[in-house]
């Protein structure tokens, strides 16, 4: 395998091209659009602030954007004294 | 009616400024009537690059705001009789320009000229879309390299949305100019091929300019490279690209690398 890199190893260009080629055809698609990960993150976290008090410190939100699909990560510490009271019915 | 033409390419230090005295330069030499404009308030560089630095009475700001005479501002080349420069203003204030002044400004030039040459400031910020905005023809000014293609791109979009023409329903005829290429490294797989970048960019290709010394010797002593050194490879690169950019049909040739003996003998350089 490593002999195998060895032979392949032509140069860093073709990385460049393709790295270049996802990202503008995400760039391009969201010319014009609000972020789709900051209206997320904050609509999630509205959402759960509703219920437990969240530090914002706390949430922690990856994204990795492939060529055909895209990941989105929301990691939220929630504190167990953080919930709240449920509301008296 | 004079063309309008942008130089532009969202990222600095790629060689707009070069690459608009080099043009500009030849356009001028070929006979046709050019001015260039910096569009670069507070930071101009263009009158340093073309040698007129200590030329410079009044600027574009001076004209837009009524100060000075378009005529009293344009400073005529001491090499080539038919090229002008209107040269930046020095001010701090970023919103000196205003888009009725450089209307006027353009639409005064454009009658009394063939070649109108907007040297954009870096950036997508109000002077670069100011620089664009009245804008015939583009060139966009690209280095192999990923921030710039980037950066290309995202001026593409700004071309193709926020110049007059394309609020019009025209468009902007847009060049992709490659510049500091590398034979050597785009051979070997270490930079990016025209091939790549025209396929990413989709634009038609105005030139390619080689990675050359001769273009520092050129700014260094205040001469486009054009004019300086006009048989260097740089320099006849930006001859043909002129002669295209005037809808001659000049046949693109790719640089290839120039190999020394020794390098021939040691086969591939290792980096």
């Amino acid at each position: 395998m490593k002999l195998l890199d060895f032979f392949k190893r032509g140069g860093s260009a073709p990385v460049a091209r393709e790295r270049l080629q996802v990202l503008l055809a995400y760039e391009r698609n969201n010319r014009n659009q609000p972020d789709l990960v900051a209206v997320l993150r904050e609509e999630i976290i509205a959402v759960i602030a509703k219920h437990v008090q969240v530090n914002q410190d706390d949430v922690k939100i990856t994204m990795d954007r492939g060529a055909t699909t895209s990941t989105l990560e929301i990691d939220i510490h929630i504190p167990n004294a953080g919930i709240k009271a449920s509301p008296a019915i | 009616m004079g063309k309008v033409v942008v130089v532009t390419s969202g990222k600095g230090g790629v060689g707009k400024t070069t690459s608009t005295a080099a043009l500009g330069a030849v356009l001028a030499q070929s006979g046709k009537k050019v001015v260039l404009i910096d569009f670069d308030v507070g930071l101009r560089n263009l009158d340093l690059v073309m040698g007129a630095e200590r030329r410079v009475v009044f600027d574009l700001v001076n004209v837009t705001q009524g100060q000075a005479k378009l005529s009293q501002a344009l400073i005529r080349d001491k090499r080539v009789e038919s090229l002008f420069l209107l040269p930046a203003s020095q001010t701090r204030d970023k919103d000196a320009l205003t888009e009725e002044g450089v209307a006027s400004v353009i639409n005064t030039l454009r009658e009394k000229f063939d070649y109108v040459l907007c040297d954009s400031p870096a950036g997508i910020e109000r002077g670069a879309q100011l620089a664009m905005r009245f804008a015939d023809e583009a060139v966009i000014v690209t280095n192999p390299e990923v921030s710039s293609v980037r950066d290309s791109d995202r001026i593409i979009g700004l071309l193709d949305s926020k110049t007059l023409k394309a609020e019009q329903g025209e468009s902007v005829t847009k060049h992709v100019l490659v510049t500091r290429y590398d034979a050597g490294r785009a051979a070997r797989g270490e930079m990016l091929s025209i091939a790549d970048v025209l396929e990413i960019l989709s634009v038609p290709l105005l030139g390619i300019i080689p990675e050359n010394q001769g273009v520092l010797r050129a700014s260094n002593v205040g001469s486009p490279v054009t004019l300086n050194e006009p048989t260097n490879a740089a320099a006849r690169a930006y001859a043909d690209a002129a002669r295209r950019l005037q809808g001659d049909d000049v046949p693109m040739v790719t640089p290839v690398e120039k190999k020394g003996l020794l390098n021939r003998l040691l086969g591939r350089r290792v980096a």
